[in-house]
């Protein structure tokens, strides 16, 4: 099931920001956990289901442990102390803030992993150009530039085999990635020139004196407004519910 | 009427270059006619479609001459299919170009329809483009310039990087297409022969001067070029060439794969008998690429078994996707599809030095495929021709027993074609062993002294 299938994929940008902007605002264990919590719940039913979650989020769930870490170590010591060593003090207002840290960076990270799945780049433009008014050129461009990263893996294999083919591949680490990188850099400008010819072959440098049609209309649905409204509605309640129960903290200070 | 295209004294200077890519063109072409363009490497052939295309830019990236009057809407289909896939669907990049000439949305979507028809992709318009064989590509590239409504379509070496079946599938297409929309077609192509049935005008582009030497730049040689009208029997045909000699009786195998298990395909069980030129043929899509990258040690076999004799092998216990890379250098030579993949330098003579080979040998190979010349120019820079030459002679430059090369035909004027084939009977002469995938009958009837034929 897939409550989100045929929304505008500007729905999920807007809900996107609608969802996570107003935690920013708190640094607590529970605003940013009923956020959460309703993310890893509505999953299932936005097309992602939680094994595919795991399998897509876990850096998200590595970065939240990085963020949390040194929040532990090295936050306010306040309350009780339970070690210390050099400049670190692990102290209940160091974990307290390490596991509010943890929290945010899933409850902001997770719900790009599920509004981003599935999202058809040529939607995707279609909608940022009609409906957010972007300019044209740029939409189609950025558009065509994300069809072109899934050559990059194949350029990248090829490459790493040619270098090995030519007897070279054992040289430094340091020196054979920095010339892979660069490597890389120039395939990688030499497939958009080559595609910018091609959408030029295809009328597009007219399209900066006179405009374009779009074959596909792009406008927002009821569906896509009721998207919206919850996003919304669960990201202030959630900070409602961390004021109510008094955990509520501006930006982790009070 | 007025005719479609009016050229009188045109010419092209890149901006970066010192000498004109084109000059002195005259060229009136009328509604409906279909042309064929031949004419050598760097004589200009790609540089006049584009001028008529209007895809050569403004005066930040070069100098135009004489004057170009285009009455109509010109579609352009280009030489690689992979780069010319604009949107992930192919309805959507059917539509691309119409959008973009304000065609209103419900006119759109029956142009695209009829497009799709007309260049028989029966697919439905949410088809994914990742899909589609290199032959479906340049068709829905043909579609995409149909459905814009083009009077004057242009292919430039539309056929280059296809299978035989791609070939005929986009000959066919295009055929049925300006016999249903009577519009006007130049076609450049090496491999005329496709051709000329469908054509009623034969022209061929010549360089005023020959050769490129003395641009450091690569390609693009001076002089002022001409179109001169000729006729089908004067299209340049491949040079007869003689058939391969087979394998002599008692010739043991360089190298045996039993039930071999690539990451791709079937197990394949095959032989490379020492000192021949074996030629690997089948569809797209089969496997070639990955069964020749496992046989050369560069993809782990998943199974089965690999064996290499020791004239290849060389003292070396370990299985050969194991050896290191200055090990494997030394015994097999590779020559990858898209020679750009390869190189790492900054001018040709860093790239042919970077392996650490011995210089006398770089300098012989250097003379022998007449990139001497080129020795300081940047090898992205250099014409198709001269960075094939580059690639096979990179992977010359430690002398391997064995040496692997994939599709090097693609895309190579019949001149820079027979110097190949005889190259590779040069190395076979000399005792090295070689295989080659290809879809080219030429290169086979020449080269195929074993075939292996996958599926």
């Amino acid at each position: 099931m897939n409550l989100l299938r045929d929304i505008n994929p500007v729905t999920r940008i807007l809900g996107l920001i609608l969802l996570t902007t107003p935690l920013l605002l708190s640094v607590d264990v529970v605003s940013a956990g009923v956020a959460l919590a309703f993310t890893v719940l509505a999953a299932p039913f936005c097309g992602v289901s939680w094994g595919r979650l795991l399998r897509r989020g876990w850096p998200i769930l590595l970065a939240a442990l990085l963020a949390a870490i040194p929040m532990a170590l090295y936050g306010r010591p306040e309350g009780e102390t339970y070690a210390q060593f050099l400049f670190a003090h692990v102290t209940d207002n160091s974990l307290q803030l390490a596991a509010a840290i943890f929290v945010r960076v899933l409850a902001v990270g997770l719900p790009v992993i599920v509004l981003s799945a599935d999202v058809d780049p040529t939607d995707l433009g279609d909608g940022l150009a009609q409906v957010l008014r972007l300019p044209e050129r740029f939409v189609l461009g950025a558009v065509a530039a994300a069809r072109l990263v899934s050559l990059f893996r194949d350029d990248l294999d090829s490459m790493r085999r040619a270098r090995r083919a030519r007897g070279i591949a054992d040289q430094g680490r340091i020196r054979y990635f920095l010339t892979l990188a660069f490597g890389l850099l120039v395939l990688s400008l030499r497939r958009g020139a080559k595609l910018a010819t091609a959408m030029e072959a295809r009328g597009f440098n007219r399209v900066a004196e006179h405009g374009r049609t779009w074959a596909r209309e792009s406008t927002l649905s009821a569906r896509d407004w009721i998207v919206m409204a919850v996003c919304l509605v669960v990201s202030v309640a959630s900070i409602g519910i961390a004021v109510s129960v008094g955990s509520f903290r501006f930006l982790g200070v009070a | 009427m007025a005719p479609l295209v009016e050229a009188r004294g045109l010419g092209w200077r890149h901006a970066s270059r010192i000498h004109p890519a084109l000059s002195g063109i005259d060229l009136t072409v009328r509604r409906g006619e279909r042309i064929l363009l031949t004419g050598d490497s760097g004589a200009g052939k790609s540089t006049l479609l584009a001028a008529l295309a209007g895809l050569l830019g403004d005066e930040e990236d070069g100098d135009q001459a004489g004057t170009l009057t285009v009455r109509g809407t010109v579609g352009m289909v280009l030489q690689d299919p992979d780069s010319q896939v604009i949107s992930s669907r192919i309805g959507d990049d059917v539509a691309f170009g119409c959008e973009n000439l304000r065609v209103p949305r419900d006119e759109i979507w029956p142009r695209v329809r009829r497009a799709l028809d007309l260049v028989g992709l029966d697919l439905p318009l949410d088809h994914p483009t990742r899909y589609l064989s290199g032959g479906q590509k340049q068709r829905l590239a043909l579609a995409g310039v149909i459905a814009m409504g083009a009077e004057l379509i242009l292919l430039d070496e539309p056929t280059a990087n296809l299978d035989p079946a791609g070939q005929t599938e986009i000959v066919e297409a295009v055929e049925a297409v300006v016999a249903e929309t009577g519009a006007a077609l130049i076609v450049v192509e090496h491999r005329p022969h496709l051709w000329r049935a469908m054509m009623d005008r034969f022209l061929r582009l010549e360089s005023g001067t020959t050769g490129t030497a003395g641009t450091a730049g690569g390609s693009g040689g001076g002089g002022s070029a001409r179109l001169v009208e000729t006729t089908a029997d004067d299209l340049p045909s491949l040079p007869v060439l003689p058939a391969a000699p087979g394998v002599p009786a008692g010739t043991r195998s360089l190298v045996e794969a039993r039930e071999l298990q690539t990451i791709w395909g079937p197990p394949r069980t095959l032989d490379l008998p020492a000192g021949c030129s074996t030629v690997l043929t089948g569809p797209n899509g089969a496997g070639k690429s990955t069964l020749a990258l496992t046989l050369a040690g560069l993809l782990p076999p998943e199974g089965g078994r690999l064996h290499y004799s020791e004239d290849l092998r060389q003292g070396l216990r370990k299985a050969p996707h194991a050896w290191t890379s200055r090990q494997l250098a030394d015994r097999i030579g590779y020559v990858f599809q898209d020679p750009e993949h390869q190189f790492v330098a900054r001018t040709v003579g860093e790239e042919m030095a970077v392996s650490g080979g011995d210089p006398d040998r770089i300098d012989e190979l250097m003379t022998r495929l007449r990139l001497a010349h080129l020795a300081e120019a940047n090898p992205f820079t250099l014409s198709g021709g001269e960075k094939r030459r580059l690639s096979v002679a990179t992977a010359l430059v430690n002398a391997p027993t064995l040496v692997v090369l994939d599709e090097p035909t693609f895309g190579q004027d019949p001149g820079t074609f027979t110097e190949l084939v005889g190259l590779v009977r040069q190395l076979t002469a000399d005792g090295v062993t070689v295989l080659s995938i290809t879809h080219d009958e030429a290169y086979r009837h020449a080269l195929g002294d074993h075939e292996v034929v996958i599926r």
